[in-house]
């Protein structure tokens, strides 16, 4: 994009003054370079957003922001249901709640590196990954509403996971206010043999080192030292999250038509918050977070099964647990009020500052955990919540390094084999049932997730703490 | 993916187009029906380019209030079908009469050493969303296909 397109307020803050039916301005939080090469499409949807009815403060895009569809995918945007605000379907976008967790192993490279080969072996024979894999868990429709209703903590009582996670999780690992029989039946079929499994596209488990630590303090709060081993898992609410995108999309694009909303985009199907096609999307959305928190809690408990087997005296730890693809009602100050609202964040990352009630007492002095994953080859980082992103883009930050060419143009300039024997060479392990898979995920696919996370913080949205180097990554 | 990957026969051939996260499918065809058929090679084609058997057959109907709300609920149906029965499809018979389609797919279950499937079509969406003949009369069908 042309720079000269915005009002540049700082050194990361590009402003889109209100025009047409814009009923707020855009805000697309990054550094001059990410800026120009951000696709012109990040312009158009942050600005079509501003459109969307009851609308509170901005249409915001993090740092990685890039051409999404309806929202654009780094997007955040807040409604208030007293003033016309809407819940939108492709706000949330059809991965519901997908998501990362980072779990802490107690373990050091010098451990790892002795098991590594036979570590990824196991890891990518256990973890069911990719189109095609088979979970070990089959939901009767009791099961799964029960699992639609209880999240990570429905996992707990079935002897998937430990007691100690729920407090790591957002929202406590159980997600309020989810209706199952808001759910098609459609969705929970697709997703009756799903729970466990890690899917595909972006999706992965890494065993990852701490590589470089920026904030000494925070990440003593955080348990992480050089050269620490953890464990990064990436996925979301699989099939039955697909479904519910796919099945509301289409209702509320009449929906909005019916209540006299004029979309920008079609994608940007919405319905009023006050509706009963809203609060029946909320009821099945949030099951749909349920099923993301329940599954990250899965994986995370088949995690420790294989470090089990490999270091019996250690116990993996989980440091924090977010999602990317949601709408929350949370409260923010907005012109010295608080209010509750209804925050999408379409591939952004809740990024609560110090202090905030939500966050376990063990985190609370320093701030939320944001994890952010970046590729393959060129690895993660750890951020902490910033006070000053409440006010900058109600307490949002980016949540990947972002695409910065497309899965097409990546097949046409990699092999998936040379990859995967390229970073054999510098020590990270991929396994993958798919050569081409990991070809369209091939790091330099992604944008510099440095220079995002270095925009993030220089933003005021949250601040590094750690880099993370990936040994193993299982992709799907 | 190239045109030069795509199969020409008269005006039928599929080709994806470039999306940052994501990616594009459209299909060409004499009328709306032969777009989406290939529309749905293409659809395959995100996942694998190995050959797959057309050993069983799968119905599908979708209704929708036009043409292209017709052809993301037609994609969507045969996503829904790959992810509950396991399978891939690579052949495809549209009928279309005003806003019902009525579909036959024909596939095997996924085979993961030979199909190496690369990824999983999580839904169509209406982004990039046209089907429309050009100045020729040839129809085309495109969307955005997330993955």
């Amino acid at each position: 994009m042309d720079p000269a397109r915005f009002t540049r307020v700082d050194d990361t803050t590009w402003r889109i003054e209100p025009y047409g039916a814009m009923r707020v301005p855009a805000i697309i939080y990054a550094d001059e370079d990410l800026i120009r090469n951000m696709d012109d499409k990040v312009y158009e949807q942050a600005t079509n957003v501003a459109m969307l009815p009851g609308i509170v403060q901005a249409s915001y895009a993090m740092p990685d922001a890039h051409w999404g569809y309806g929202f654009p995918i780094g997007g955040v945007a807040a409604f208030d249901p007293d003033n016309g605000g809407v819940v939108s379907a492709g706000g949330v976008g059809f991965d519901i709640s997908c998501g990362v967790r980072t779990m802490l192993t107690g373990l050091t490279v010098s451990d790892v590196l002795p098991v590594q080969k036979s570590l990824a072996d196991s890891l990518f024979r256990q973890i069911p990954a990719g189109v095609g894999s088979k979970g070990a868990i089959t939901l009767d429709a009791f099961d799964m509403d029960a699992m639609l209703a209880g999240g990570a903590c429905w996992a707990l009582e079935h002897g998937w996971g430990d007691a100690r996670d729920l407090e790591r999780i957002e929202e406590q690992g159980r997600m309020v206010g989810a209706k199952p029989d808001c759910v098609s039946e459609r969705a929970k079929e697709r997703q009756r043999r799903e729970m466990g499994t890690l899917g595909s596209g972006n999706h992965y488990l890494e065993i990852q080192a701490v590589a470089e630590i920026f904030d000494a303090k925070v990440a003593q709060v955080f348990g992480l030292r050089q050269d620490d081993i953890v464990v990064a898992i990436h996925c979301g609410s699989r099939g039955l999250g697909h479904q519910i995108g796919t099945e509301f999309l289409k209702e509320m694009v009449v929906a909005a038509e019916a209540s006299g909303i004029a979309l920008p985009d079609r994608e940007l199907a919405c319905a009023p918050i006050n509706s009963e096609v809203g609060q029946r999307y909320l009821g099945a959305m949030r099951a749909a977070i349920n099923c993301a928190l329940a599954n990250r809690e899965i994986l995370g408990h088949y995690a420790r099964r294989i470090f089990g087997h490999f270091f019996p005296d250690h116990d993996l730890r989980l440091l924090f647990d977010v999602s990317h693809n949601t709408c929350k009602v949370e409260p923010h100050v907005v012109a010295g009020k608080r209010r509750d609202l209804f925050v999408h964040r379409k591939g952004a990352t809740r990024a609560f500052g110090p202090g905030h009630e939500s966050l376990p007492e063990a985190l609370r002095a320093v701030g939320q955990p944001v994890l952010i994953g970046g590729s393959m080859g060129t690895g993660s980082h750890i951020l902490v919540g910033e006070a000053t992103g409440e006010q900058k883009a109600f307490s949002s930050a980016c949540h990947g390094a972002g695409r910065a060419l497309s899965r097409h143009a990546a097949l046409k300039q990699w092999s998936g084999r040379k990859i995967m024997d390229d970073l054999a060479a510098r020590g990270i392990l991929i396994r993958s049932p798919s050569t081409r898979g990991v070809a369209e995920e091939a790091p330099g696919a992604y944008k510099d997730v440095d220079a995002v996370v270095i925009a993030a913080e220089h933003a005021g949205l949250a601040r590094r703490v750690a880099r993370l180097r990936p040994l193993i990554c299982i992709k799907g | 993916m190239s045109h030069s990957a795509a199969t020409v026969a008269s005006n039928r051939r599929w080709e994806h187009f470039p999306h940052d996260a994501d990616v594009g499918v459209r299909g060409f065809g004499a009328t709306p029906a032969e777009a989406f058929e290939q529309a749905a090679q293409a659809l395959t084609a995100v996942v694998t380019h190995a050959e797959i058997a057309a050993k069983v057959l799968v119905d599908v109907r979708c209704v929708a209030p036009d043409v292209e709300l017709l052809f993301v609920e037609w994609l969507n149906a045969i996503i829904y079908e790959m992810a509950v029965r396991g399978m891939l499809f690579s052949r495809f018979v549209v009928r279309i009469e005003g806003t019902q389609l009525e579909g036959t797919l024909w596939g095997e279950p996924v085979d993961v050493s030979r199909h190496s499937p690369a990824c999983e079509p999580k839904g169509a969406t209406y982004t990039a969303l046209k089907v429309a003949p050009d100045a020729n009369g040839v129809w085309s069908a495109a969307c955005i296909v997330d993955v």
